[in-house]
């Protein structure tokens, strides 16, 4: 966590100092990818500048998180699909790991993979598994997954190796917004336990454009 | 206005791309052969950017209802215009009513349309370009279908104008794609670096704009294929467990788990983009001053391409 808030440090020193030559960044959870011009600026110059700003990231503050708030349906077997044998494999309750995982607050460690695909951590340690021995073909999007430590919620139908413990109606990613992505990197995730006919509604108005995410 | 009466087997509304929207998961796209989209549209006086079309394996039928000048570059598809012959890297002037056909590509994979003016589309993050697998911009974020209307920029008619031959490319010999090794170059052994600078790999059909899959010698790992996620750039050469090179393009996914063992040169994505299925290609590394200096080479390359028909 420590290296991935220096990640997102440096990237924020790269966008705010508007480095010569710098096209865009992708950071992820060790490392920032940085692509440049090199008719602009050559590679020695940038990397230079980039150790210098990394020196500075160690003390950098970043502006406060956004908290997200994500509603997320457990309940239905047909949402959280992998609920109930996950609870069994952790020797749980099934409402007492939606209530674990509902319980924590997670941090967004980078997006990627697939467009608004957040990658997430701050699991609670009990509720931790290996990912799942045969990976599913299709994986709608909206679907909360976790797989080791890490919590992940699919932006775009995908295949995918995560137990999925339920489903916002919320669209992380919607190519017909003008906004299309849900969230960044950075950001805080809460999620609110709704049971499916909250769910069913918000996916209405989700889909009638008219629901606005509570973000903090 | 621009109608279009057979969509070919994938063509897509592409701009020179969105960058800038890989942090959140979305690839730049844009035409995998810049070279060959950027002389079209010189070839019918738009600026580099302006909206044009990527025509794949099997080119689309097209109706003018007003007067305007196209070009076709890149793969060799046969172009007609009412039937008749007429050349590819050259400016056409159609009247009224004209069809022009591009046919199946003799050589290479992609053909690209230009159209003086350009394709006017809702500009979508900044880009005309179509991402298909995210159903993002371009018509509709899909490929062309039977009766689809493709309006066009106003725009004064064109000089008569063709490409130099030097601008274009002999896409039926396999061609050397130059890499530049790394960023995970250590995790593989150094008879799985020789295989893959030694030996041929041949196109595999399952290949598309998001990623080339290459079918060659086994190139072996030195400790496991698997890295903690980092970004994908553009030519990233993925090998996972198989040993079989994927060279990521231009709708790339953003991250990814593998080993990288070299990118290619933006000035040979265009190259690697025209290699068809079964054809074959082989990799040279240089270092990243060589690359630096090719990279220059072909952008000044491209300044001046054209001349009088």
């Amino acid at each position: 966590m420590a290296v991935n808030t220096r990640v997102r440090a440096l990237e924020f020193l790269v966008q705010h100092k508007a480095v010569a030559g710098v096209i865009e960044t992708v950071p992820t959870f060790r490392s920032l990818l940085v692509f440049y011009d090199p008719l602009v600026v050559g590679y020695d110059a940038l990397c230079a500048a980039l150790a210098e700003l990394a020196a500075q990231a160690e003390h950098v503050s970043l502006p406060p998180p956004r908290i997200v708030e994500l509603p997320c349906c457990y309940e239905d077997p047909e949402l959280g699909i992998d609920l109930v044998p996950a609870a069994e494999r952790l020797g749980l309750p099934p409402v007492e790991l939606a209530r674990l995982h509902a319980g924590a607050e997670y941090l967004v460690y980078f997006i990627g993979f697939t467009p608004g695909l957040p990658y997430m951590s701050g699991m609670p340690e009990r509720i931790m598994l290996p990912r799942l021995e045969t990976p599913r073909t299709k994986v709608p999007p909206g679907s909360v997954g976790i797989g080791g430590i890490q919590c992940c919620i699919y932006s775009v139908e995908s295949p995918g190796g995560y137990w999925i413990l339920g489903r916002t109606p919320l669209r992380l990613y919607d190519p017909e917004a003008p906004e299309p992505i849900l969230l960044q990197p950075g950001d805080r995730v809460r999620f609110r336990a709704i049971d499916r006919r909250e769910y069913d509604t918000i996916a209405a108005a989700v889909v009638a454009h008219t629901f606005t995410p509570v973000i903090a | 206005m621009i109608r279009v009466l057979e969509p070919g087997a994938q063509t897509t509304v592409q701009d020179l791309g969105r960058p800038g929207h890989l942090r959140y998961g979305i690839p730049p796209s844009g035409p995998i052969d810049r070279t060959a989209f950027v002389v079209a549209n010189r070839l019918v006086g738009n600026a580099d950017d302006a909206a044009g079309l990527e025509c794949t394996v099997m080119g689309p039928r097209l109706e003018a209802d007003a007067p305007c000048a196209i070009a076709v570059t890149g793969a060799e598809m046969p172009v007609t215009v009412n039937g008749g012959q007429a050349s590819a890297w050259q400016t056409l002037i159609l009247k009224p009513g004209n069809v022009v056909k591009l046919g199946p590509a003799r050589a290479g994979v992609r053909a690209y349309v230009a159209f003086s003016g350009g394709i006017d589309l809702p500009l979508v993050l900044g880009s005309r370009a179509t991402y298909l697998r995210g159903r993002l911009g371009g018509l509709g974020g899909r490929a062309l279908r039977k009766d689809d209307r493709l309006t066009l920029f106003p725009a004064p008619l064109p000089p008569i104008r063709r490409a130099s031959a030097a601008a274009i490319a002999d896409l039926t010999v396999p061609p050397e794609i130059r890499v530049v090794l790394g960023p995970q170059a250590d995790r593989f052994t150094e008879d799985g670096i020789a295989a893959f600078l030694g030996g041929e790999y041949e196109m595999l059909p399952q290949s598309d704009r998001m990623g080339a899959r290459l079918k060659g010698p086994r190139i072996e790992h030195a400790r496991g294929h698997d890295i903690i996620s980092d970004g994908i750039a553009l030519g990233s050469i993925q090998v996972p467990g198989d040993g079989q090179p994927i060279a990521l393009l231009v709708d790339r996914q953003s991250t990814g788990g593998y080993t990288k063992i070299a990118t290619i040169g933006s000035f040979d994505i265009g190259r690697l983009g025209q290699v068809k299925p079964g054809q074959r290609l082989r990799f040279r590394a240089i270092d990243l001053a060589e690359a630096h200096r090719l990279l220059r080479h072909w952008h000044a390359s491209q300044m001046d391409v054209l001349e009088e028909a």
